[in-house]
């Protein structure tokens, strides 16, 4: 049951990914990332991380891509300009391809070599991993100043961004 | 049953599929999308890698992860939405002007 699913979710974000890429309107690009997102979701749940996959869907499905969505609208730039010429020429681009997908075969070999390493079903820590309770405990002791200066982060990008998007008058 | 190596090869695909998008298109939104689905890939790693282990760190750091794409992905529309402002395209070969 685990492995079909696994198997569904996993053919859905790879499909989309592909998609994402093979695109060449931003807009339907935007849409299958967000089929990829949900079907990452998926997956977070398979692997008992619930309140991962909630803020997913919640923060890259619903924030990141509606920013992402509001830019192409818009920007108005439906589709790509043509290859143009550029110094490397298509061979650069070629061996560019050729090389991320060496990269994937590499990892793919690479782990295909290693045990099968099963995850534990101990309900204890099953329980455990799953639990919000034990993330926000997690996130506002051991991790309290990552978070503090998280929110620094976002301050700080939310005034670049305005001021970066400004009109120059 | 499903392993951790089932979510380490899917997560090396995917980071892969972002790859060849951020080498191939020539469209500075879809170069910033492919970003985010390696930067997805790299969450499902650690997720499954927390699992395994059997704490709540993987969680975590995809929460931080999340975070800052999140910031990322504001200052990377907004430079795009000034580039188009100047140069009226997306095509990352318009914007070599820093490029020695």
């Amino acid at each position: 049951m685990d492995l079909i699913s696994f198997y569904i979710f996993g053919a859905i974000a790879v499909l989309a990914s592909l998609g994402v890429v093979g695109q060449r309107n931003p807009m339907h690009s935007v849409m299958l990332l967000i089929v990829s997102f949900g079907a990452l979701a998926g997956l977070y749940i398979l692997l008992d991380a619930p309140f991962t996959a909630v803020t997913q869907i919640i923060i890259y499905a619903g924030a990141i891509m509606v920013l992402f969505l509001f830019v192409v609208m818009l920007l108005n730039a439906h589709t790509e300009d043509d290859l143009p010429k550029t110094a490397l020429g298509p061979r650069a681009l070629r061996i560019g391809i050729v090389l991320s997908l060496a990269l994937g075969l590499e990892v793919a070999f690479a782990l295909s070599r290693l045990g099968l390493t099963t995850f534990s079903n101990d309900p204890g820590t099953v329980s455990a991993i799953s639990s919000v309770a034990k993330i926000g405990t997690q996130l506002f002791t051991t991790h309290a100043f990552a978070f503090e200066v998280t929110s620094i982060l976002i301050l700080v990008s939310m005034v670049g961004a305005v001021v970066i998007a400004r009109k120059e008058s | 049953m499903v392993s951790l190596n089932h979510f380490l090869i899917l997560s090396g695909v995917l980071f892969s599929i972002g790859t060849v998008g951020v080498f191939l298109r020539r469209n500075v939104i879809t170069i910033l999308l492919s970003i985010e689905i390696m930067l997805n890939a790299v969450n499902l790693t650690f997720v499954a890698a927390g699992r395994y282990i059997g704490t709540v760190d993987g969680q975590i750091i995809t929460f931080f992860v999340m975070t800052v794409a999140a910031a990322e992905a504001a200052v990377g529309l907004a430079l795009v939405i000034s580039l188009f402002r100047h140069r009226e395209t997306l095509s990352p070969e318009a914007f070599t002007s820093l490029k020695w």
